[in-house]
C-alpha cells in the first residue's frame, strides 16, 4: 500500500447530485464516502488486505481466509446485501416479493467466451446461492457444467479485486471518469485514431450497438476481440466453405442423427452449445428409441468425456485427423484430395467402416470438427455435411451469433503492432487478461508498456491489471444488467439477483465512459438498447423477457448456402513425421483460460477422466511415456521452438501416442491466492504459429519427482462387475444382460426379516448408457451442499470431501482402451452396513428409507467409513470448513447444515430438497408429484443420466427405471440393498469393427 | 449386656506353624471358642478349625452376576427396543444376538464387585485399629511368626488358666492383649 | 529383622526348582519388601524412569496437539479409517491378557509356578490397558464427547447403539480393566501388610497402612480371602477370552474382506496370550537380573513361559492358514483379491516380516536350549512383540487400503504424531512400571511363603 493521498475537500455539490442521481434508498456511510474520498477508499482498502495475499504467501489457505476474514469483519460492508433498486422479475411462479426461508429463482444467464446459457439462479433472503439450467433455454435445456456450477463461489471470491486502483493507488469513480474524459477530449480531435478497444468475443446486443455507437463518433478507433479458447479456426473454416466476409454458422441437431463422426472435438465439454449437444447425444443414445439409435465415432488425441461414450475411438495425433478425415470424407463419397500419411493406411478398416456408415446413415449423419483443428477440417466438415444431406436435418446454418465476427488472433496482431509502433494512445480492455493469455510470441505485456493510457477492467487484479494505469474492478455476472446471446443467437437479458458487494462496474458503464455518456447506470444502458430494438416493448414485455430468461425472435435467423465448389484448394500440410512429439494446448476443463484459476471449489474438482486436481500435468500417452522413459510424478521440462516450461508428467490411457497434452490456466502470477503457485503457464509455451497444436515438442527429464494430487490411483475394474456395458445386439438377445453377473440374495438369506416402507420410498437410479464422466453434478453436489474445500495437500492424504465421486475406469489396451464413467453417491442401502457399526446412533435409517447423517450426534470413530463398501462418506479430519470469511458465509446454502471438524459426512439425496418439496406440497394439500423432487447432481446433468423419485409410487420414472431389465445393484452380493441403482450401460457399434470395439 | 473384660485377650506367639495349628487345636478340644490365629499365609485346616465351612461369600457372588446379568440386557432393552426405537441398518429393533456382549460384560462386572466387596464386608474390613495391634510383635505376624488369641470373652476365659493352658503349649511368648 | 526369626531347616528337597534352596520365609519377606522398602533407589532406576518419562511427556504433547488440531495430525483417511490408533489399541490390549491369564487361568489350574510371575504380570495388564484405552478415547474426530457411548439419559434423548462393536468394547474394555485392578488390588492387600510392619518410615507405615485395610493376618479372613481369590479367577477367565473376542469383533462384524472372518475371535485371544507372554518376558528377564532374583523367577518359570509362547504362538499360525483356506474355499473374489494384496500387494512386506516374526521365530522355542537361555528368549519375545504390532497393520491397514471399489483404493501411512503417540505410549507404560517396581512388591511375598515346605504341614500328629 502506498502513501495515502491528501484528501480534497468534500465537494457538497457533488454529494447531493450524486444523491439525487441514486435510484431507490442509496445508503451511505458517512460523506467521505459519498465524496469518494480517497481516505475513505483508503480506509476500505486496509479493511480488505488485498496486499495481505504478498505477505502470507507461504500460509495455507485457510490460514490465510482467517486474516481476510478478521478485516472483512471489520469492516462489516459485504457481510449486508441488498436487492438492486431496479426491478428484477422472479421466475415463474414464485411467490410476490420475499418469503424468509424460501428460496426464489431468477432466470438470468453466464456469459462465457462471449455466448451464454441460460441459468435460474436461486435466491436466499437475496443471496444467489447456486445456479441451475434454465429448462427454457436453448443452450442448456437445465443442464450446467462445473464451471458455470463454480461460477456462484466466483461472486464471493474474497480474492476478487473490489476497488478502482491506479497506479497502486485506490482511485474514486469520479477519479477514473476525469481521466476517461480527459483521454476522450484528446482522441475526439484525431477521430479516435489512438483508441482501441480490447474485448472478447462479444454477443451481447447492447455492449455492440454501444461499441458501434463509440466508433460512429471515433471512427479511426478500433475494436479488436481475443479470447484464448477463441473459435477463430472454426470462423475461418465457413468462410473457406462458404465464401463471404460473415460466413454462416453451424448448429448440430444430434437428437435427430443416427452416426456421428466427431473430429478432435469435445462437443460436450466445449463451445457454446456443449450443454445442448451433450443432452441431445445422450437422448439420442438411448436406447428406448429402439433401432433409431446414434452411434458416434471419436478421432481424438486426448481422451473427451464424449468420445469416451463413443461406439468407436480412435486416438491418434491432432495433426493427423485431416489426413484421416479426408480419407473418411472419401470413402464416404466426397471428392476430396488425400494426404498420404502412414496413419490412414494404419486405419484402412476403421476409414472404410465409417466412410460406409456416414453414406447409409446419409442425411441422418452429422459431422464435426474440433476447434482445435486446421480450417480446412472444419470446411471438410461442412462439405460432407452437405454432400450427406445432413444440411437441414442434423445441421442448421444460420447467421453469426457473434456481434462482430474477426480473426481474433489477426486484430490481436495487428494491435500490438499498433501498440508496439506507438500509435496507440489508450487501450481500454474490457473482462480480458491479454498479458496471460495472448499467444507468448506477440510479447503482449512488453508491447503494452509502449500504450501512454491502458485502463483495464476485470474481476481480479489480474496479471493485465497489474500493468495498467487504471483498473476498474468489474461486477460478477449474478451482479450485472446485462445481455447475451446463446449459441444458436437466442437473447437473454442478466438480471442480477445481488447489488455489487464491491466497487464494481460493467462493461456497459466504462464503454458509456468512454463514449462520454456515463451517468446512466447498466439497468438503463440494456433496457434503453433493447426499447430502441423493439420499439413495441413496454414494461410487461421486458417484465416478461426478465421472467423466462429468453427474449423471443431472437434466434440467429437460418441461411441458405452452399459449399463453394472450390473449398479445397488450399494447400496440404504436410503429414507430421510418426516419431515426432506434436504438443495440444487445451483450456483447463473447470478454469477455462485461467479466469476461474481462484476458485476452489474448480480447483479441487477432479478433472474429467484423469482425476487431476490443483495441477496441470504434462499428459502422455502411455506409449510416448514409455518410450521417453518417464514415470507418472516426474517432472519433465517441456520445450518447444526455444521455450520450455516443467511440469511433471501424467499417463493418460487412450490419449494419443505422440502427443503430448498440456492445459492452459494455471500457474498464474496475479489473480487471487489459489490462482497462483499452482501448476505451470502453459501460456508460456503458446505462440501465432501453434495456437492449438505445435510440432516438434521434445520432452526431457529433469530427475525430479513431484507430487500430483489425484483422486483415484486405480485404474481397472480388477475383472469386477461394477460398470456393466452392453452392445445393442446383446439387449435385444437378451434384455437382463446385466443381471445374474453375481449372486444376488434373497430376502430369506437373512436371518432378520426385512424392514417395510409404507410411505414414500426414495430411491434413485443412473443410466450409464448417459453418463459421460463430465462431473457437472459433482460440482452441483458441492455448490448445493456445502461441501468444503480441502487443498491439494489433505487431497494427496486421501481426505478429499466430495459427497458424489465419478469413478473412472480403463478397460482393454492401454492404447486404446474401453473408458468407462460410473457415478457414486450414497446408497442409502436398506441394511447399511454403515449404521450398524455406529456406537452413538448418529447414521440411521428415516422413515422413508434415507440413510440419514445426524452430524451433531456424531463423535467421529470413522468406523461407518471403514464398513461403507462403496466408501462414499467423508470425514472432516481437520476443520475443513472456512467459518471466518464473510463472503463465503454468504455463498452457502442455508438449508445444509454445515459441518465441523470431526465428524463425519455424506450423500443425503439432497433431502433438503425433499423437505423443501413436502412442506409445498403439505402447504397446497396435494401429493408430491414425480419428478418434482430433483437432486442437486440430478439436475445438474447434462445428460440426463440421473433419476430421483419414489420407488413406492408405481407411476415414478424411478421405479420403472429400476423395473428395467438393465437395471442392478451395485456390489449386490453383500446384500446392502441399495436404494440407487445402476442402468447398464448399452453401446451401438459398427458390426464392421466390432473386434476393434 | 455384661460388662466389658478389663483385656481384649491372651496372645501366644509360636515359631512355627505345626505349634500353632497344636495349640489350636487343643484349645478347641478344651472347649475354647472365642479365639483367632494370625498367620503370614493362609492355611486351610486352621480356617476350617475355627470359622468351619459355612461361607455366603459364593451366594452374594451368584446373585451379584445375576442381577448384573439383567441389568446388561435390561438395560440394552429398554434403551433400543422401547425407549428409541430407530431403524439402524434395517435391524429388527430387538436384534438380540446383539445384545449378549454387553449382558455377558455386565454379569462379571457386578459378580467381581459383590466378590470384592462381600469379602471385605464378611472381613469386617477396612479396619484400621484392632486390639491385636497392641501387642508389639504381632508385626511379625504378616512375616514369619504365628499367633493365636484366646479372647477374654470368652466364657471360659480365665486371666491365669487361659495363661496356663497356654503356657502349656511352649509358645515363644505370651503377651496381653490391651483394648 | 529378629535374629532368632529363621525357623529350624527341615533340610528336605524343595519343589522343583521354583524357588532357590535355603529360603525361609523370613528370608523372602526380607528379599522381596527390601525392594520396596530400601531407601536407596538404584541408579539404572533413575536412568530407565528418566528415558520414560521423557517419552511420556511426549506422548502428552501429542495429545494436546490432537485435542486442539483434530485427528488429520494422525495418518488415517478415505478409505483407510484406521491406522495406527486402533492398531496400537489391539496391541496393548493383547499384552494385558498374559497377566490376567497367568493371575486367574494358572491359579484354577493350580499351576503354582505363576505365584512368582503373576503380581508384575497383573501390573503390567494394568498398564497395558490403561495405554491401550488411551486411543479408542483420542481417535475420535471428537474426543471431548466421547462420553456420548455410555448409554446415560441425555437432553438429545438419545441412546448409544448396542448393535456397535464399539459399544461392546467400551463395556468390554471398561469391565476388564476393573476387574483387573480388584483382583491385583485384592491380591496386595496380605504384601500391603507387610510392608505396614516392617516400614521404618512413618510415611510408608500410614500410606501403606491404610491401603492395607488393617488386615492382620485372621484364619477367618484367610478363608473368605482364598475363596474370593478363586472365585475372582473364575470370572477372570472368561472374561479375559471375552474381551479379545470382542476386539476381534470390531472386525469379524464388518464386512471388509480381511475383516469378516469367523476365525477371528480364538485366533486374536490366542493371539493375545502369545504377545502377552513376550512382553512378559520381556520385562521378566531384565528385572530378575537387575534385582537379583534369580531364586524366584527361576530358569524354570522362563522355560515355562517360553513353552505357553510356543504352544499360542502355533495356534497364531494356524490363524493365519485359515484366512488364506478361507480366502480360496469362499470363492469370493473380494477375499481372493485379499489375500493375493496381502502377499502381493503394495504392503506385501509387512506381511511377510509379519510371518518371519510370528511363525517362524518362535520354531527356535522347540530347542531346550533356547528355551533355557535367558538372552535367546529375550531375542525371541521382541520378534513377537514386532509381529503382533505388525499382524494388526496387516489386519486393520492392508485390508482396508483394498477393498470392494478399486476406485477408491488408497494407501496409508503413520505420519509423526502417530510415531510420537505409540513411542509416548511405550514410555507412559515403562513410567507406570518403574514406579510399581518402586513401591509394590512386584512378586507376591504370601504367595512365595507358601511354596516353602515349612507351609505344607501334617498335622496328624496334632489330633493325637
Amino acid at each position: 500500500m502506498s502513501e495515502p493521498t491528501p484528501s480534497p475537500s468534500i465537494d457538497l455539490a457533488a454529494i447531493r447530485r450524486r444523491l439525487e442521481g441514486a435510484h431507490g434508498p442509496a445508503l451511505w456511510r458517512s460523506l467521505d464516502e459519498l465524496a469518494q474520498a480517497p481516505e475513505f477508499a483508503e480506509f476500505l482498502e486496509h479493511e480488505f488486505p488485498r496486499q495481505a495475499a504478498a505477505i502470507h504467501t507461504a500460509v495455507d489457505r485457510r490460514d490465510f481466509l482467517k486474516l481476510m476474514s478478521a478485516s472483512l469483519g471489520l469492516a462489516g460492508l459485504s457481510a449486508c446485501t441488498k436487492q438492486p433498486e431496479e426491478l428484477i422479475v422472479p421466475y415463474v411462479r414464485q411467490p410476490e416479493g420475499l418469503v424468509l426461508g424460501l428460496a426464489t429463482s431468477y432466470a438470468t444467464a453466464m456469459p462465457l467466451g462471449g455466448y451464454g446459457v441460460g441459468l435460474l439462479a436461486e435466491s436466499h433472503e437475496y443471496r444467489p446461492t447456486k445456479v441451475e439450467g434454465n429448462p427454457d433455454h436453448p443452450s442448456s435445456l437445465g443442464g450446467t457444467d462445473a464451471s458455470i456450477q463454480g461460477s456462484v463461489l466466483g461472486l464471493y471470491d474474497p480474492d476478487r479485486s473490489k476497488t478502482i486502483l491506479s497506479a497502486g493507488q485506490i482511485r474514486p469513480w469520479s477519479a477514473f471518469l476525469d481521466a476517461v474524459t480527459a483521454m476522450r477530449t484528446g482522441q475526439a480531435a484525431k477521430g479516435g485514431a489512438g483508441l482501441r478497444i480490447l474485448t472478447g468475443t462479444v454477443t451481447s446486443p447492447t455492449l455492440a450497438a454501444q461499441l458501434g455507437e463509440l466508433l460512429r463518433q471515433m471512427p479511426q478507433a478500433r475494436w479488436c476481440q481475443w479470447e484464448a479458447d477463441g473459435r477463430d479456426t472454426v470462423r475461418a473454416g465457413a468462410r473457406l466453405a462458404f465464401g463471404g466476409d460473415t460466413p454462416p454458422q453451424a448448429v448440430y441437431d444430434f437428437d435427430k442423427a443416427t452416426v456421428g463422426l466427431i473430429l478432435d472435438a469435445d462437443v460436450g465439454q466445449e463451445g457454446p452449445g456443449r450443454l445442448r449437444y451433450a443432452r441431445d447425444i445422450a437422448r439420442a443414445r438411448r436406447v428406448e428409441r429402439g433401432d433409431r439409435k446414434l452411434r458416434l465415432y471419436a478421432i481424438e488425441s486426448f481422451p473427451s468425456p464424449t468420445g469416451s461414450v463413443a461406439e468407436h475411438r480412435l486416438p491418434v495425433r491432432s495433426s493427423d485427423v485431416e489426413a484421416l478425415a479426408r480419407a473418411i470424407a472419401a470413402a464416404a463419397g466426397l471428392r476430396v484430395r488425400p494426404i498420404d500419411a502412414p496413419v490412414v493406411k494404419q486405419h484402412q478398416a476403421f476409414v472404410k467402416a465409417v466412410g460406409a456408415d456416414l453414406r447409409r446413415a446419409g442425411s441422418s449423419a452429422v459431422v464435426v470438427a474440433g476447434h482445435g483443428q486446421p480450417a480446412a477440417v472444419h470446411a471438410l466438415a461442412h462439405a460432407l455435411n452437405e454432400a450427406l444431406g445432413a444440411v437441414g436435418t442434423t445441421v442448421r446454418l444460420s447467421e453469426p451469433v457473434e456481434a462482430g465476427p474477426t480473426d481474433e488472433l489477426a486484430s490481436l496482431r495487428e494491435l500490438v503492432a499498433e501498440m508496439r509502433g506507438g500509435k496507440v494512445d489508450c487501450l481500454v480492455m474490457l473482462g480480458v487478461n491479454p498479458v496471460l493469455t495472448a499467444p507468448v510470441d506477440l510479447e503482449f505485456g512488453k508491447a503494452l508498456e509502449q500504450v501512454p493510457l491502458r485502463l483495464h477492467l476485470g474481476l481480479y487484479n489480474d496479471e493485465t491489471a497489474t500493468l495498467c494505469h487504471w483498473h476498474v474492478p468489474e461486477t460478477h455476472y449474478l451482479e450485472s444488467w446485462s445481455d447475451v446471446r446463446g449459441h444458436d443467437g437466442v437473447v437473454t437479458i442478466l438480471q442480477p439477483l445481488i447489488a455489487p458487494l464491491y466497487d464494481g462496474r460493467t462493461a456497459h458503464e466504462v464503454v458509456a465512459a468512454v463514449a462520454g455518456t456515463s451517468g446512466r447506470s447498466s439497468y438503463e444502458l440494456v433496457r434503453d438498447h433493447w426499447k430502441t430494438v423493439r420499439a413495441t416493448a413496454d414494461d410487461a414485455t421486458w417484465a416478461q423477457w426478465l421472467q423466462d430468461g429468453i427474449v423471443p425472435d431472437t434466434a440467429a435467423a437460418p441461411v441458405d448456402v452452399r459449399v463453394r465448389g472450390d473449398w479445397d484448394t488450399t494447400p496440404l500440410p504436410a503429414a507430421l513425421p510418426p516419431d515426432q512429439l506434436e504438443l495440444i494446448f487445451r483450456q483447463d476443463p473447470y478454469l477455462h483460460d485461467g479466469r476461474f484459476a481462484n476458485n476452489g471449489w474448480l480447483q479441487e474438482l477432479p478433472k474429467p477422466l484423469t482425476k487431476i486436481t490443483w495441477a496441470n500435468p504434462v499428459f502422455l500417452a502411455p506409449a510416448t511415456a514409455e518410450r521417453l522413459g518417464v514415470q507418472n510424478k516426474q517432472v519433465v521440462e517441456l520445450a518447444v521452438d526455444g521455450r520450455s516450461v516443467r511440469g511433471p508428467v501424467w499417463i493418460v490411457p487412450g490419449q494419443a501416442r505422440g502427443s503430448v497434452v498440456v492445459h492452459f490456466g494455471q500457474g498464474r502470477r496475479h489473480g487471487g491466492e489459489l490462482a497462483r503457485g499452482h501448476g505451470f503457464d502453459a501460456f508460456a509455451l503458446r505462440t501465432m504459429a501453434g495456437l492449438h497444436v505445435a510440432a516438434g515438442a521434445t520432452v526431457t527429464p529433469t530427475g525430479d519427482i513431484t507430487a500430483v494430487a489425484c483422486t483415484q490411483d486405480h485404474q481397472s475394474m480388477e475383472g469386477r462387475p461394477l460398470v456393466r456395458r452392453g452392445t445393442l445386439g446383446q439387449w435385444r438377445a437378451h434384455p437382463d444382460f446385466a443381471q445374474h453377473e453375481t449372486h444376488v440374495p434373497t430376502a430369506d438369506e437373512s436371518m432378520f426379516p426385512p424392514w417395510e416402507y409404507s410411505g414414500h420410498t426414495w430411491g434413485m437410479a443412473i443410466d450409464l448408457t448417459a453418463c459421460t464422466g463430465c462431473m457437472a453434478c459433482v460440482a452441483a453436489c458441492v455448490a448445493e451442499n456445502n461441501i468444503a474445500v480441502v487443498g491439494k495437500e489433505q487431497i494427496l492424504r486421501g481426505r478429499e470431501m466430495h459427497w458424489l465421486r465419478v469413478d473412472r475406469y480403463f478397460g482393454g489396451s492401454l492404447d486404446a482402451p474401453e473408458i468407462f464413467a460410473q457415478p457414486v453417491p450414497c446408497m442409502q442401502c436398506e441394511n447399511a452396513p454403515c449404521e450398524v457399526v455406529c456406537p452413538v446412533n448418529a447414521t440411521v435409517h428415516s422413515s422413508e428409507g434415507l440413510n440419514d447423517m445426524v452430524y451433531n450426534r456424531c463423535v467421529g470413530t470413522r468406523y461407518c467409513s471403514n464398513n461403507c463398501p462403496y466408501k462414499v462418506r467423508r470425514f472432516n479430519y481437520f476443520l475443513f470448513q472456512d467459518w471466518q470469511t464473510e463472503t463465503f458465509k454468504m455463498a452457502r446454502n442455508p438449508d445444509v447444515t454445515v459441518r465441523s471438524r470431526g465428524v463425519m459426512e455424506k450423500c443425503t439425496y439432497c433431502v433438503q430438497r425433499i423437505e423443501e418439496v413436502r412442506a409445498r406440497a403439505k402447504r397446497e394439500q396435494r401429493p408430491i408429484k414425480d419428478g418434482e423432487i430433483v437432486t442437486a447432481c440430478q439436475q445438474a446433468c447434462p445428460s440426463e443420466a440421473i433419476v430421483f423419485g419414489d420407488l413406492n409410487d408405481p407411476q415414478s420414472r424411478v421405479a420403472a427405471l429400476r423395473k428395467d431389465p438393465r437395471s442392478y445393484n451395485l456390489l449386490a452380493e453383500l446384500n446392502t440393498r441399495p436404494r440407487t441403482t445402476y442402468l447398464a450401460a448399452v453401446t451401438n457399434p459398427n458390426p464392421d469393427l466390432a473386434k476393434e470395439a | 449386656m455384661k460388662k466389658r473384660p478389663s483385656i481384649y485377650g491372651l496372645m501366644a506367639e509360636f515359631e512355627d506353624l505345626p505349634s500353632l495349628l497344636a495349640a489350636t487345636h487343643r484349645a478347641h478340644h478344651t472347649g475354647y471358642r472365642h479365639m483367632d490365629a494370625y498367620t503370614p499365609f493362609p492355611n486351610e485346616e486352621l480356617s476350617e478349625l475355627l470359622e468351619g465351612h459355612h461361607n455366603i461369600l459364593p451366594k452374594l457372588v451368584f446373585a451379584g452376576g445375576v442381577i448384573g446379568l439383567l441389568a446388561g440386557v435390561g438395560l440394552q432393552w429398554a434403551t433400543n427396543a422401547v425407549d428409541y426405537p430407530i431403524n439402524v441398518g434395517g435391524r429388527p429393533l430387538i436384534s438380540w444376538p446383539a445384545w449378549i456382549p454387553v449382558g455377558f460384560e455386565m454379569t462379571v462386572l457386578l459378580a467381581a464387585f459383590a466378590t470384592v466387596l462381600g469379602m471385605l464386608g464378611l472381613n469386617g474390613l477396612p479396619m484400621p485399629y484392632h486390639p491385636v495391634f497392641n501387642v508389639p510383635r504381632f508385626a511379625l505376624s504378616s512375616q514369619d511368626r504365628f499367633f493365636l488369641c484366646i479372647e477374654a470373652d470368652d466364657p471360659l476365659f480365665d486371666r491365669q488358666e487361659t495363661r496356663r493352658f497356654l503356657e502349656a503349649q511352649q509358645p515363644h511368648e505370651i503377651s496381653e492383649v490391651e483394648h | 529383622m529378629t535374629p532368632d526369626a529363621s525357623i529350624d531347616e527341615q533340610g528336605q528337597a524343595l519343589p522343583a526348582s521354583l524357588i532357590g534352596p535355603g529360603h525361609t520365609f523370613g528370608t523372602i519377606t526380607e528379599k522381596i519388601s527390601s525392594i520396596v522398602l530400601s531407601r536407596r533407589t538404584p541408579t539404572w532406576w533413575f536412568l530407565t524412569f528418566g528415558v520414560a518419562f521423557l517419552f511420556m511427556n511426549l506422548m502428552l504433547l501429542t495429545i494436546v496437539n490432537l485435542v486442539f488440531r483434530g485427528i488429520g495430525l494422525w495418518g488415517p483417511n478415505v478409505p483407510v479409517g484406521w491406522g495406527f490408533d486402533i492398531i496400537n489399541f489391539v496391541w496393548w490390549i493383547g499384552i494385558g491378557h498374559a497377566g490376567t491369564l497367568i493371575s486367574a487361568i494358572l491359579l484354577l489350574l493350580k499351576q503354582t509356578w505363576r505365584q512368582s510371575i503373576n503380581r508384575f504380570a497383573e501390573a503390567m495388564t494394568l498398564f497395558a490397558v490403561a495405554c491401550a484405552g488411551l486411543y479408542p478415547l483420542l481417535h475420535t474426530g471428537r474426543p471431548w464427547l466421547d462420553y456420548w457411548l455410555f448409554p446415560y439419559p441425555n437432553t438429545m434423548a438419545m441412546w448409544p447403539n448396542f448393535r456397535s462393536p464399539l459399544i461392546w468394547d467400551v463395556f468390554a474394555i471398561s469391565t476388564y480393566a476393573t476387574v483387573s485392578l480388584l483382583f491385583w488390588y485384592v491380591g496386595l492387600i496380605p504384601d500391603l501388610a507387610t510392608l505396614r510392619d516392617r516400614s521404618t518410615n512413618p510415611v510408608g507405615r500410614v500410606v501403606y497402612g491404610l491401603l492395607s485395610m488393617g488386615w492382620r493376618g485372621s484364619a477367618r479372613h484367610w478363608h473368605r480371602y482364598e475363596m474370593a481369590s478363586l472365585l475372582l479367577a473364575a470370572l477372570s477367565t472368561p472374561l479375559v477370552v471375552s474381551v479379545h473376542s470382542i476386539v476381534s469383533l470390531d472386525f469379524a462384524v464388518s464386512v471388509i474382506p480381511g475383516w469378516h472372518a469367523t476365525v477371528f475371535p480364538p485366533y486374536f485371544v490366542a493371539g493375545a496370550v502369545f504377545a502377552g507372554f513376550a512382553m512378559v518376558l520381556t520385562l521378566a528377564i531384565p528385572l530378575r537380573r537387575l534385582y537379583g532374583l534369580q531364586d524366584f523367577i527361576t530358569d524354570r518359570h522362563l522355560d515355562n513361559m517360553a513353552r505357553v509362547m510356543l504352544a499360542t504362538g502355533l495356534v497364531v499360525g494356524y490363524g493365519y492358514m485359515v484366512e488364506a483356506f478361507m480366502a480360496w474355499y469362499s470363492g469370493s473374489l473380494f477375499e481372493a483379491y485379499m489375500m493375493l494384496n496381502r502377499f502381493a500387494g503394495p504392503y506385501a512386506a509387512s506381511y511377510w516380516a509379519l510371518i518371519l516374526c510370528n511363525v517362524l521365530a518362535i520354531q527356535a522355542l522347540w530347542f531346550k536350549r533356547v528355551r533355557q537361555s535367558p538372552a535367546l528368549l529375550m531375542v525371541v519375545a521382541m520378534f513377537v512383540n514386532v509381529g503382533m504390532w505388525l499382524e494388526r497393520y496387516v489386519i486393520i491397514v492392508v485390508s482396508l487400503s483394498r477393498d470392494f471399489l478399486p476406485s477408491s483404493w488408497g494407501l496409508y501411512a503413520g505420519t509423526k504424531w502417530d510415531w510420537g503417540m505409540y513411542l509416548g505410549t511405550l514410555g507412559f507404560f515403562l513410567t507406570l512400571f518403574l514406579l510399581f517396581i518402586r513401591y509394590l512388591p512386584m512378586i507376591s511375598i504370601f504367595e512365595m511363603r507358601t511354596m516353602l515346605p515349612e507351609s505344607k504341614v501334617e498335622t496328624e500328629e496334632a489330633h493325637a
